[in-house]
């Protein structure tokens, strides 16, 4: 891991850096360099290692291995504030500056002009609007931040940090919700600052931005360093696959079978089902037996969809059917009755009840099903938790142990459990395999064929694409909060889902679609 | 604080034996009991007859504090339904004056489950409510005056025995039995225990947790109502401003060192009622030691005190996973 230093370091060097939670292996010997005056794109799909990486190297989370140069010089920041002085700045996607000060206030927050223990408001604000000018912004200084647009305090937060001296400027999505015209100011302030010799890590999704604003591209995948390469060099398709971390070919629907799907019942159906200010009417049929993936960008509808087919938000226009019937769905408690599921993406929030046990945990669906009235004995409880602690391998094998104290894939196995004991005709499935372990993701991908192969209708949504891709029949694709596109059979596959989401801005080929 | 203590509810039992040891010191008759006109007498029965009020309450009040809430309003409630019962003792015969009394607190309970679960107040603010405004009514029933009554049948309940049991412990020790059917005889504990836990994941796993809260909070009213009639018949009268007065603290006292979290979640029925006989044993060896009632509060709070530091989080690890007075005393 030790070089003799060049004659020219680096403006920033990662070496070595890894970074383990428990069992799962966040970061693995990834190396990162940034150069003075580069905009360097990090990226990977979800649960890559992108924001680890960013924590590890600005010191929110202490690492485990490897070392951190600035300019040859080792550094090892244990927070934020001396990552800060050692010239590491960060700018996250939700500004952390307060929204109730003025703009002036937040950018000079701990470090105001004084004379004689006395604030001087004016000279303050004198300095604030000379530094935003230099951004090209012209705004009142002595408002409040929050009265201003993301855009604009992304570009406090910005101009914070690069006068507090940053060398290396860190932005986490900063363009996630940001309108095309102010992703253009932020590209221009971008450019501006590494003409400046400032280093710049963009961190994001959107795969177009990246081509058109950084000068080299890193690519993480399941905590290990994939690459790194000039982005002018690099193809997009050859990216993609650097990303997703196999050949496109393969991940090409593992169902085909399309026509015999298409003959199956339909289980559920919504027409004309959504919600003012949530998601936009939609149709959606689910047969039994068939896995429906719900493609998209965070954001862009996909948990709010899951919600109102499970009755967790109540829709406002549109009908909901079950094997032909129209249903209401007013309610969680109306779609467990109808034989709905719902696995949330926010496990420890909205799914397990930490303090009660695996056993009790499994049970809860399935007897507030029943009713009061009818509990389900000792003996019938043991019973079930017994069998699908064993069927889907939870471990440790003990129904008695407070479901808190198992590792994440267990408790997302708990919580299939608790579904699938209530013999469910549709269960949704919202990121079922987020932060989960390689071993049990897999395991879970093979349980959800499993199901369908049962004759369970599922929909599940993943940020993963291959995942969606490996396992649906059909696949929805949504982008800010409507339903914008169907792939069904051949149709399937990365590059035309990833055509769908950026289909305004069109820079996927869009092709062999039907 | 070292070894994990092998089974629920020994800390108490311990706890328990202590006080009643140091009561045998300052009172050598501690334990002695004689059987006098078909009834038993002597300071363990005692501990039990003076202790029932605060046990009923807290057979309520453990099940509103597990679904994470709390109520306030229950010495506010035996206090209406004091006023009650003996307004109407001497002009109605039992079970009407039983049916009123209930009801009002069944009411009260219906009113307070409203504002959490349909409404979605704080309950600490929601019952804080009629805490206040709750002695206020039982003063409006009582006119101001402390009411009298003569009735038998009422009086019987506050001092007549069965097979030698006083009266208020037989109804305690009954109402303890109920509740246990009901809550662990039905769905409704793990129900409830789910809802105190985590609310949200149990309403997405189609638990009805506003039936819940609002269940909870209607039978903690009408328990108070029955401690509330205990009381009143205890004393053949209804003392408007004193009825229960800071009564729900003694009850809230005794669901916690009962072992069940304020945080919500697992409960123990029988462990709750325990921290009350605690506290009374308490009372009890104070008073008989000679020292002045003054000194109660003092050794109250300290036991607060020492309850809630091994409760707390930092003291004792991972805290909401396990019921947290198992591992308090670890």
């Amino acid at each position: 891991m030790e070089k003799s230093p060049d004659p020219a370091p680096p403006l920033l060097e990662v070496r070595g850096i890894s970074k383990s939670f428990g069992a799962v292996r966040a970061l693995q010997e990834v190396d990162f360099t940034l150069r003075a005056g580069e905009i360097h794109a990090l990226l990977g799909e979800n649960g890559a290692g992108k924001s680890t990486l960013i924590k590890a190297i600005t010191g929110v989370f202490p690492r485990d291995a490897g070392v951190i140069r600035i300019s040859g010089e080792e550094v090892a920041p244990r927070s934020a504030k001396a990552a800060l002085q050692a010239g590491i700045a960060t700018v996250y996607q939700e500004v952390n500056l307060l929204p109730n000060l003025s703009v002036a206030q937040n950018l000079f927050l701990d470090r105001q002009p004084m004379r004689f223990g006395i604030v001087r408001e004016g000279e303050m604000r004198r300095r604030a609007k000379m530094l935003l000018g230099g951004f090209g912004l012209d705004i009142d200084v002595s408002a409040p931040l929050g009265s201003y647009s993301v855009a604009v305090q992304h570009v406090t937060a910005i101009a914070r940090a690069v006068d507090l001296s940053a060398r290396v400027l860190i932005l986490d999505e900063p363009t996630a919700s940001l309108d095309r015209h102010e992703v253009e100011i932020l590209f221009d302030i971008m450019r501006q600052l590494a003409g400046r010799g400032i280093g710049i890590v963009f961190v994001s999704h959107f795969l177009d931005q990246v081509y058109e604003i950084s000068d080299r591209i890193t690519v993480l995948r399941n905590g290990r360093l994939v690459g790194e390469r000039e982005t002018a060099s690099l193809p997009r398709l050859e990216l993609i696959r650097m990303m997703l971390g196999r050949e496109l070919a393969e991940t090409t629907s593992a169902r085909a079978a399309t026509a015999e799907h298409q003959a199956r019942e339909v289980c559920a159906s919504f027409e004309g089902y959504g919600k003012a200010g949530y998601v936009a009417p939609f149709n959606l049929e689910l047969r039994h037996g068939e896995v429906v993936g719900l493609a998209g960008l965070l954001g862009s509808g996909r948990t709010e969809t899951a919600r109102l087919v499970f009755g967790a938000e109540r829709a406002d226009r549109g009908q909901a059917k079950v094997e032909g019937d129209p249903i209401r769905l007013l309610s969680p408690r109306d779609g467990v009755r109808h034989g709905f599921g719902y696995c949330p993406e926010e496990r420890k929030t909205d799914g397990i009840v930490a303090e009660l046990t695996v056993r009790e945990n499994i049970v809860l669906a399935l007897q507030a099903k029943r009713g009061l009235h009818r509990p389900l004995s000792r003996r019938e409880q043991d019973e079930i938790a017994g069998r699908y602690v064993k069927m889907l391998d939870i471990r440790p094998p003990d129904p008695e142990r407070p479901v808190g104290l198992l590792s994440g894939g267990n408790q997302q196995k708990v919580l299939l459990a608790r579904w699938l004991a209530t013999s469910p005709r549709l269960l949704v499935l919202d990121e079922p395999t987020r932060g989960i372990d390689v071993g049990a993701h897999a395991e879970i991908i093979r349980l959800i064929r499993e199901l369908c192969d049962d004759g369970l209708a599922l929909l599940v949504i993943s940020s993963e694409l291959d995942e969606i891709v490996t396992y649906s029949d059909r696949v929805v694709v949504l982008r800010d909060r409507a339903h914008v596109d169907e792939l069904t059979g051949e149709a399937i596959d990365i590059s035309n889902i990833l055509a769908a989401i950026a289909a305004d801005s069109a820079v996927v080929a869009h092709e062999g679609r039907a | 604080m070292t070894a994990l203590l092998p089974r629920r509810g020994l800390a108490q039992i311990l706890a328990l034996i202590v006080i009643l040891a140091v009561d045998r010191v300052v009172s050598p008759q501690f334990f002695d009991l004689r059987l006098q006109d078909g009834r038993l007498f002597g300071s363990l029965i005692d501990v039990l007859n003076r202790g029932t009020p605060v046990a009923l309450l807290s057979l309520g009040m453990v099940l509103v504090i597990a679904t994470r809430g709390i109520d306030l309003s229950v010495g506010a409630v035996m206090a209406i339904s004091g006023a009650i019962a003996a307004s109407l003792a001497d002009s109605h015969g039992l079970p009407v004056v039983l049916a009123a009394a209930l009801g009002a607190g069944l009411v009260c309970g219906l009113w307070n489950g409203f504002l959490v679960s349909v409404l979605g107040m704080q309950p600490i603010v929601a019952t804080l409510i009629l805490m206040v405004a709750g002695r206020g009514i039982a003063q409006l029933i009582t006119e101001g005056r402390i009411v009298t009554f003569s009735s038998p049948d009422l009086v019987w309940l506050g001092n007549g025995s069965i097979l030698g049991v006083p009266v208020p412990v037989a109804i305690a020790l009954g109402m303890l039995i109920l509740t246990g059917a009901v809550v662990r005889g039905s769905a409704l504990g793990l129900l409830i225990e789910a809802t105190g836990g985590n609310a949200r994941a149990s309403e997405l796993a189609g638990v009805g947790t506003r039936a819940m809260i609002l269940a909870v909070y209607v039978w903690c009213g009408v328990c108070a109502a029955l401690a509330g009639v205990i009381a009143a018949a205890d004393i053949m009268g209804a003392d408007a401003n004193n009825a229960g007065l800071w009564l729900e603290l003694d009850a809230i006292l005794a669901v916690v060192i009962g072992g069940t979290s304020l945080f919500g979640g697992r409960f123990s029925l029988v462990l709750a009622v325990l921290g009350a006989l605690i506290i009374q044993t308490m009372n009890t060896g104070i008073l008989l030691s000679g020292y002045p009632p003054e000194f109660n509060l003092l050794v109250k709070a300290v036991v607060v005190l020492t309850v809630l530091l091994l409760q707390s989080p930092k003291l004792s690890g991972f805290s909401g996973i396990m019921p947290p007075l198992r591992r308090a005393k670890a």
